[in-house]
């Protein structure tokens, strides 16, 4: 959690700021490079202020930044520890689903196989190996 | 995000899916129905050659490294690597509690953690009806770090606009 600075307020943020189409879009544009407050406003048809308001959300969670340009002010994408972040928690919460799946075939696998507990006589093809020595582990 | 129920020779009912939800102050308690009787689920939880088999999530990734102390004080050592990028991910842990075909409880850490602390895993296996029902409990050592992980996308809909994101900063 620290290392990517990550406090448990700013998790909230994030997850506001995602919340919004427009402000996902907004993301999306700027992961092409950065852009003025007006360049921003364009494509969404929305005024300044509106799209200002915006902006505003997605900078508190962090998720974009100001350029040192005093007069474009350009925002751009502050993509690392987000990126960081959605890449472990879309991993977590599929790992599971993906992982009981593969394991409901290789339980029925296992069913057609005359699996004795403890014994081990499973009938495998490929993952022959290491059964003598699960008995020793058991003990 | 709904789960891919056309499965050849497996009828994936709701019963099958697996549930996730919050509980208490530190806790995540997930569900899940297996159509085996525990003693074949236990097995599967714990032999290495079986684990290597289905435990590694995405179709891309795999468990290389599979190492299991089955016993009280003994360790565990995971480690996944994807296929596509060579990226890596371990995580292990120490055996707190372990009755045959019934419970496993166990330390849990990642090499790399996105929350605080050292979390603790347990498994019950139930059996009704020729059915097993796993109850898998992480308790993590503070609400914090629990709630880190709850709002780390475990809840559907969060891990859509993940998706989204994720999409959009591949093109970056």
């Amino acid at each position: 959690m620290e290392q990517n600075g990550y406090s448990n307020e700013r998790l909230d943020a994030t997850f506001a700021a995602l919340a919004d189409p427009t402000r996902r879009a907004i993301l999306a544009r700027l992961a092409s490079g950065e852009a003025s407050v007006l360049e921003l406003a364009e494509p969404f048809a929305m005024t300044q202020p509106a799209v200002s308001k915006h902006l505003k959300v997605l900078e508190r969670a962090g998720l974009i930044s100001r350029a040192i340009d005093a007069q474009r002010r350009p925002r751009r994408l502050e993509a690392r520890p987000l990126r960081d972040a959605a890449r472990w928690l879309e991993r977590y919460r599929k790992f599971w689903e993906k992982s009981f799946e593969r394991l409901d075939d290789l339980l029925e696998e296992m069913k057609a196989g005359e699996f004795k507990s403890g014994e081990t006589h499973i009938k495998e093809k490929k993952h022959a190996r290491g059964m003598r020595e699960k008995g020793n582990r058991h003990e | 995000m709904p789960v891919e129920c056309e499965k050849k020779g497996i009828v994936m009912n709701k019963s099958a899916d697996l549930k996730v939800e919050a509980r208490g102050e530190r806790e995540i308690v997930m569900t899940r129905t297996f159509n085996a009787p525990r003693e074949l689920v236990f097995e599967a939880f714990t032999r290495p050659d079986l684990l290597k088999r289905w435990l590694y999530g995405p179709d891309d990734w795999s468990l290389p490294v599979c190492e299991v102390d089955l016993r009280v004080g003994g360790r565990y050592r995971y480690l996944w690597r994807c296929g596509k990028d060579g990226q890596e991910m371990g995580a292990g842990g120490v055996y707190r509690e372990i009755v045959p075909s019934e419970r496993i409880v166990a330390t849990e850490k990642f090499d790399d953690p996105w929350y605080a602390g050292e979390a603790v895993i347990s498994f019950a296996f139930t059996e009704q009806g020729g059915k097993t029902v796993l109850t898998q409990t992480l308790t993590y050592e503070s609400r914090e770090a629990r709630d880190t992980v709850v709002k780390s996308g475990m809840e559907v809909g969060l891990g859509r606009s993940y998706d989204r994101l994720e999409e959009v900063l591949s093109h970056q």
